[in-house]
């Protein structure tokens, strides 16, 4: 195996006894940018989530490793600990818990309970929340409590920023937003990921493979990857769809 | 408040709980302790030792032939109040012989133990005035100077019966006379202690006034009387809290609280109640609103085996208002059987209720409602919301709902939800890091904080800490 940062194989996922993940496999490197694209339905989310530790997303083969650590040994709360971050496609509300207050918690769970990060954590935000272009208000409003969709997905990548993953997946993170914001939040990621660390896009669009570049993009179908490639890949999706690999994965299942 | 929630949980030190926090116990060293056991003779020797004025003696026994005579009531957790034993009781304990103005002049013991609960140090930072009742009687009692000088009344109620005779006489038991229910008419006959306000017109008083309530001895009956009277105009905030020793026998408290707002007036009543787990709490709690007035109940519920509470507010004249905020926490062994009341009378009257309960670790939690709305009280607003939190799936909640409502022209919005901690809501805050514990009680918190922002500063982190000792390990 190369020097990965994060390294999956032949993942299973099962959900509400159905296989939805159906052998998974990607190896990402020290400062690589990963996209996976696909259709709806075809698993992304499910595998996101189980990797991050979702317990209704259960791994039922395979292996994965983060930073040469065993993730699946792991529950969600170790994978976040030892630096894998999850962006939602859905975020969750959780009302009456302030942003900043569960910011706070989150920031210092991350270093393991450590009392002494968060000496900066006050001016840290704020200087997220000005590059991020979002309020300081947001900062008493309560997570996700009535946020707009672009709101929470902007709020996503705040928690990363604040977060310093060495491994983010962000799903569907440019749905929603307007043109101005996909860019703020581009921005976003490209400062909040770290050159040794590794990210993984997963996205229907092009249009933000123009400011976040992958180095690789994957093509999931059906709960498996069809088709890899690099970013010329994804242009060739948006011109043409997903026909021409159903038809040549179709072939692939009858020969 | 915005700092507030980050006192996240150490789960290290999060073991030292109740017990040695709250529930250490002092040893006995009483000027008075009677026997066990409740009967007239009791009722007269109470009465003599205070030597109280003839009225209230007849009002004692009177009241007593009334808690005799009346049935315990048949609704409820009949089965826990007919486990307590009332026999068993001591029904007055009179631990010194004086009353302090001054902590040096409170007995050691006593006043380690309030050292101990951080009373001293919340009167000297934020409050105008405590009093601090140990069994039966208020054995430390403070208050600002210039607000007495400006004419506030606060005194312990046997006091203010003493130097007020005239007041206290015009509207002791008004709000709630003896046989409006059996636990009202035991305190009746056999209440000491408690707090006794008169704010004069206009005034404002700004700083919160407090009475906490301590119990010590085992299978002790703790029986306060409160009386707020605020006159025309005048406003006052009034908080209290209790705690008592973790005995493996029960002990009873049943207090009766009367608040009077007369015309634009406004009273706001908050209660931290923390008992310790074997006490059974049995309170009536009622307040008449005159015109314009307004009365919030903040009724706070985390500790008590049993407690049966229902807040209770009298719109009587037009355009009062009532407002009954309320948190129950329900957990291992314990029913809080909360709730609240409001009587709209008047026209142009409006009250909202909302009340919130968790219960986890197979613990209770009811909410008991009732709003009645008279025919002339036309023009009404109402709003209910009840939500109810549970922690795991053998945990219990309920509500009993009531509107009676024979008036026109009546605005009611009614919400009732229950709901689970979501399995999502666990996973978004877990997958930043925290642990499953601290996301349970994050939640928790914020299910709670339209609660906690009610109330001061101080009192907001110390529920918020409750909260958290309560939530200790609480899923396995
Ligand atoms: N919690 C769940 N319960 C039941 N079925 C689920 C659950 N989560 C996912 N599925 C099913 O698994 C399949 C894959 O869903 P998933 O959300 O992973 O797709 P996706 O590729 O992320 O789609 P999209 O592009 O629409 O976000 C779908 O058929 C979906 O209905
Ligand atoms: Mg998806």
């Amino acid at each position: 195996m190369k020097n990965t940062i994060f390294a999956f194989k032949n993942i299973h996922v099962q959900v509400e006894s159905k296989e939805v993940v159906r052998g998974v496999s990607l190896e990402i490197g020290p400062g690589e940018k990963h996209a996976i694209m696909g259709k709806n339905g075809s698993g992304k989310s499910s595998l996101a989530n189980a990797l991050a530790g979702h317990p209704a997303y259960e791994i039922t083969k395979g292996e994965a490793y983060i930073n040469g650590q065993n993730l699946l040994e792991m529950d969600a709360t170790e994978r976040a600990r030892a630096g894998l971050f999850l962006a939602f496609q859905y975020p969750l509300a959780i009302p009456g818990v302030t942003v900043a207050n569960f910011l706070r918690s989150a920031v210092r769970a991350r270093n393991g309970g450590d009392e002494s990060v968060l000496k900066t954590f006050r001016k840290d935000l704020m200087e997220m929340f000005a590059f991020l272009e979002i309020d300081k208000s947001f900062a008493a409003r309560y997570i996700n409590d009535g946020f707009s969709g672009g709101e929470k997905k902007r709020l996503e990548i705040l928690q990363m920023a604040m977060l310093k993953p060495k491994m983010a997946i962000l799903d569907e993170t440019d749905s929603g937003l307007d043109i101005d914001a996909l860019k703020i939040v581009s921005k976003g990621i490209n400062q909040a990921s770290p050159s040794d660390g590794g990210v993984l896009l997963i996205t229907h669009y092009q249009r933000l493979l123009n400011y976040v570049k992958p180095d690789y993009v994957h093509v999931m179908m059906d709960g498996r990857i069809v088709q890899s490639g690099g970013p010329e890949l994804a242009l060739k999706l948006e011109d043409q769809g997903y026909d021409w690999l159903e038809s040549k994965n179709a072939r692939a299942v009858e020969v | 408040m915005a700092e507030i929630t980050n006192n996240q949980p150490n789960i290290a030190t999060i073991g030292d709980d109740y017990a040695t926090k709250y529930g250490f116990r002092d040893p006995e060293d009483y000027f008075h302790k009677g026997a066990r056991g409740l009967n007239h003779e009791v009722v007269e020797m109470i009465s003599r030792m205070k030597k109280e004025p003839d009225w209230m003696r007849q009002f004692r026994h009177d009241a007593l032939d009334i808690y005799l005579a009346k049935p315990m009531p048949t609704w409820g957790n009949t089965e826990l109040l007919n486990s307590i034993d009332f026999e068993n009781i001591y029904y007055y304990i009179k631990p010194t012989e004086f009353q302090s103005t001054n902590w040096d002049d409170v007995p050691e013991n006593i006043k380690n133990t309030f050292n101990k609960l951080g009373i001293p140090e919340a009167e000297q930072k934020f409050l105008a005035g405590v009093t601090a009742q140990y069994e039966s009687e208020v054995v430390y009692h403070s208050f600002q100077a210039d607000l007495e000088r400006q004419g506030v009344i606060f005194l312990d109620m046997d006091s203010g019966l003493r130097e007020h005779p005239d007041i206290v006489k015009k509207y002791f038991a008004t709000v709630i006379p003896p046989h409006d229910n059996k636990f009202a008419a035991l305190n009746s006959a056999v209440w000491s202690g408690g707090s006794f306000i008169y704010v004069p017109p206009g005034l404002d008083v700004k700083i919160p006034l407090q009475a906490y309530f301590r119990i010590n001895a085992e299978n002790m009956g703790q029986f306060e009387r409160t009386l707020i009277i605020a006159d025309r105009g005048s406003r006052v905030h009034y908080i209290e809290g209790c705690t008592a020793p973790v005995y493996s026998t029960d002990s009873l408290h049943s207090a009766v609280v009367e608040l009077i707002a007369l015309d634009d007036a406004y009273i706001r009543y908050t209660t931290i109640q923390n008992w310790s787990h074997n006490i059974f709490n049995l309170v009536t709690k009622r307040a008449m609103a005159h015109k314009n007035a307004t009365v919030e109940w903040v009724d706070g519920n985390i500790g008590s085996r049993l407690t049966m509470k229902f807040p209770c507010i009298y719109l009587v004249g037009e355009g009062a208002k009532g407002e009954i905020l309320s948190v129950a926490f329900a957990g291992n062994g314990q029913h809080q059987d909360a709730g609240a009341k409001v009587i709209h009378v008047a026209p142009k009257t409006s009250s909202r209720i909302t009340s919130k309960s968790i219960s986890k670790a197979g613990g209770r939690a009811s909410y008991r409602g009732l709003v009645k709305v008279y025919p002339k009280a036309e023009n009404c607003k109402i709003s209910v919301e009840c939500d109810a939190l549970l922690i795991d799936g053998a945990s219990r909640s309920d509500t009993y709902p009531t509107m009676e409502i024979d008036a026109d022209n009546v605005r009611v919005e009614h919400e009732a939800r229950v709901s689970k901690v979501a399995e999502e809501q666990l996973f978004y805050l877990t997958s930043r890091g925290l642990t499953e514990d601290e996301a349970r009680l994050l939640i928790v918190n914020g299910f709670i904080e339209p609660f906690t922002k009610e109330l001061p500063m101080e009192y907001a982190v110390e529920l918020n800490r409750l909260i958290e000792l309560e939530m200790e390990g609480s899923v396995g």
